[in-house]
């Protein structure tokens, strides 16, 4: 029963730190239909901004963090509207090649800036260390992860999903031809779609940065657990992104304390499993994939 | 007549005057990641490599040292042979010193077998390395030479029981297998043995499974970075010490990564061949001048293979004068011992890797906030024993 519950609640946590550090690329990739293999130059961007704001200036965390994801939206915007914009529309293969570039500009720049070591953000006391939960014990800041996890896809449920704002960037991105012409200001929805998701890259870079600290190859790094998550979800569905997350981190898990041995097969024999099955991904649509 | 005989007479002196003043300096090749994800390498030893000049000045046995850099990112054993071929034929080097990874060394030991060329491994740490070529000497470390006085101080602190955890490839798989040999030899017992793959970023479940299973102390090797820092920080937050399961480790928690890691790494034990906050004369001097040189370089492991590595180079130059006499330059580095900044140490002239104390440490804090491995307990001139001469059992 312990282990049951063991499994549970890593479990969650790790889905949770997945979905967070997903959730962006949920956005630019799986609704804006952006082959965005610079996400994780987003999340390593704000991820660096927070640990520089915190031990050069002095800031509190939590300070640091708005900072940082404020910034990384910002910065985000000249890049969407003079490099990115260019090949909307383009093959996936253009795209892919533009964004990669992306991403080793920024590691080539923090490589330089930073050198090759990493860095870790320094939680303040109240996200760190054990908390007991009776039967065990589990990381406090995981606690948070899952708190701040599901007030994001709320929120984003409520934005996307329900207000005017998210019914003109889905009709903007399905038919941009007729979205134009009954006035929708399509350039602008794309920049804020892209400065949201990079900020959310951002916001989720920090959250998950006591799993991935931050370092000059992030970007390209972790790219493939970034695209494991999102394709298993499926294409322009938030909630399937996050029911992967959930899927994916379960099952690793799982296999870390029953098999430890399978542990890093079993992760990508799930992908392959819901791929094989649905090549849409778990919610996709079928157009879409 | 008068005048070309004044004229030859000045080209004559010229040239004695420009064989003096130019003499062929003695060319040194070093082949390291100064670029990528492991510049911290090639960094390090090019920081500690200036500061053995700036201790030991640019010339040896009479003769101008020339180095001359080279970058080879990752393991690529083709590059690396390209490499080395340059460096030999181009350039002219007589000797040859870094290399990270075991199997750029594999590459070039044919190469450097064939045109005779001293060379210095600074890191490459699997034992075998060392058989690929009679040129070959080493100023690292292997980890059987690090893990087996470990195994032999847990055992001394009375430690019956552990989990080992390693990260799943080969150098981890070293590391378990003369640490576990070791430990059982001297009656303690193995619960289980864990294998972490290398892409793992969450530990926790894996670090769970083993509070789960109770043992008296947890062995861990994890390659330095986010893998040590993973495990490090996940055996915190799980709270495995108040359980009364403690830490052991190797070179998980390097002076580099000590700041990154934070207070998660307060009270890990460990063992290894150097830290930055040894006390001795030698270290001291190295220190001053590393941040002399650059101001930003650590005193950590990485930087000491570096400048030992310039030791051993240096030796052999002053032995052979500066000429290129290859088997004379051998000879004289086997059984080579000196005073290097981590303690005395000797070049086994049979193996031609360098035998050196290992010290056990502890994770603290000092009088500024900042954390150093305090040394407490050294065994002494140990061998690699990674050999399959070497004994494994305790004594």
């Amino acid at each position: 029963m312990t282990l049951v519950g063991s499994i549970l609640i890593d479990g969650t946590a790790y889905a949770m730190i997945l979905f967070m550090i997903t959730v962006g690329l949920s956005i630019t990739l799986g609704l804006m239909h952006v082959v965005n293999m610079a996400h994780g130059a987003f999340a390593m961007l704000g991820g660096f901004a927070a640990v520089e704001l915190m031990s050069r200036l002095g800031l509190r965390f939590e300070l640091a963090l708005v900072i940082a994801v404020v910034a990384t939206a910002l910065v985000s915007v000249p890049i969407e509207r003079f490099v990115i914009s260019r090949v909307y529309g383009r093959p996936e293969l253009d795209q892919a090649l533009l964004t990669i570039g992306v991403a080793f500009v920024a590691i080539a720049l923090v490589n330089l800036w930073l050198g090759a070591s990493f860095s870790s953000i320094d939680l303040p006391a109240w996200l760190s260390g054990p908390v007991d939960l009776g039967f065990r014990s589990f990381p406090r800041h995981r606690v948070a992860v899952i708190v701040l996890g599901c007030l994001v896809s709320a929120a984003l449920w409520l934005f996307i999903g329900r207000s005017r704002f998210g019914v003109k960037l889905r009709a903007a991105v399905d038919n941009p031809g007729i979205a134009q012409s009954v006035g929708i200001n399509t350039s602008l929805l794309y920049s804020l779609a892209f400065a949201i998701g990079a900020g959310l890259a951002a916001l989720g870079g920090i959250a998950g940065a006591e799993l991935l600290p931050m370092e000059a190859n992030y970007p390209v790094k972790y790219l493939v657990l970034f695209l494991a998550v999102v394709a298993v979800g499926g294409q322009g569905t938030l909630f399937g992104t996050f029911l992967a997350a959930l899927l994916l981190g379960l099952v690793d898990t799982a296999s870390k304390y029953l098999l430890p041995d399978l542990a890093s097969i079993s992760f990508y024999l799930t992908m392959l499993l819901v791929l094989a099955l649905r090549p849409q991904g778990l919610l996709g649509r079928k157009d879409v994939a | 007549m008068t005048t070309f005989k004044r004229l030859a007479a000045l080209a004559g002196a010229l040239l004695l005057g420009g064989a003096v003043a130019h003499a062929e300096p003695v060319r040194v090749g070093i082949i390291a990641p100064f670029s990528g994800p492991f510049s911290n390498f090639g960094e390090g030893w090019k920081a500690a490599i200036e500061a053995y000049q700036k201790l030991h000045g640019k010339t040896a046995g009479g003769q101008e040292i020339e180095l001359i850099f080279r970058d080879l990112t990752g393991p690529n054993p083709s590059e690396a042979k390209a490499l080395a071929q340059e460096l030999i034929i181009k350039d002219r080097v007589q000797y040859l010193g870094g290399v990270v990874f075991t199997p750029n060394a594999f590459a070039i030991a044919p190469v450097v077998e064939e045109a005779k060329i001293p060379t210095v491994i600074f890191n490459a740490a699997t034992s075998s390395v060392l058989d690929k070529s009679k040129y070959f000497v080493r100023t690292s470390y292997t980890l059987p030479q690090i893990t087996v006085p470990i195994a032999r101080f847990m055992l001394d602190e009375g430690v019956k029981s552990v989990v080992t955890m390693v990260s799943d490839y080969a150098p981890g798989a070293d590391a378990e297998a003369s640490f576990v040999k070791t430990f059982e030899a001297g009656g303690g017992k193995v619960i289980e043995k864990v294998r972490v793959p290398l892409k793992t970023t969450d530990f926790g479940p894996f670090l769970q499974r083993v509070k789960g299973s109770a043992p008296q102390a947890l062995f861990i090797f994890f390659p330095g970075g986010p893998p040590s820092y993973g495990v490090i920080k996940a055996y915190k937050d799980n709270d495995l010490r108040s359980t009364g399961i403690r830490l052991f480790g190797t070179s998980e928690a390097d002076e580099k990564d000590l700041p990154a890691i934070g207070d998660a790494a307060l009270g890990l034990e460990s063992g290894m061949f150097y830290a930055g906050a040894h006390d001795s004369a030698a270290n001291k001097a190295f220190v001053a001048a590393l941040k002399d040189v650059a101001p930003t370089a650590v005193a950590n492991a990485t930087a000491l293979e570096g400048f030992d590595g310039m030791a051993a180079i240096y030796h052999m130059i002053e032995a052979t004068k500066g000429q290129r006499d290859p088997d004379a330059a051998m000879a004289a580095i086997r059984g080579f011992a000196w005073e290097s900044p981590r303690g005395p140490v000797r070049i086994d002239p049979e193996s031609r890797h360098i035998v050196q104390n290992v010290y056990i440490r502890r994770v603290e804090k000092d009088a500024d906030g900042k954390l150093f491995h305090q040394e407490f307990k050294t065994y002494e001139q140990q061998p690699d024993y990674g050999r399959t001469d070497a004994r494994h059992d305790a004594k």
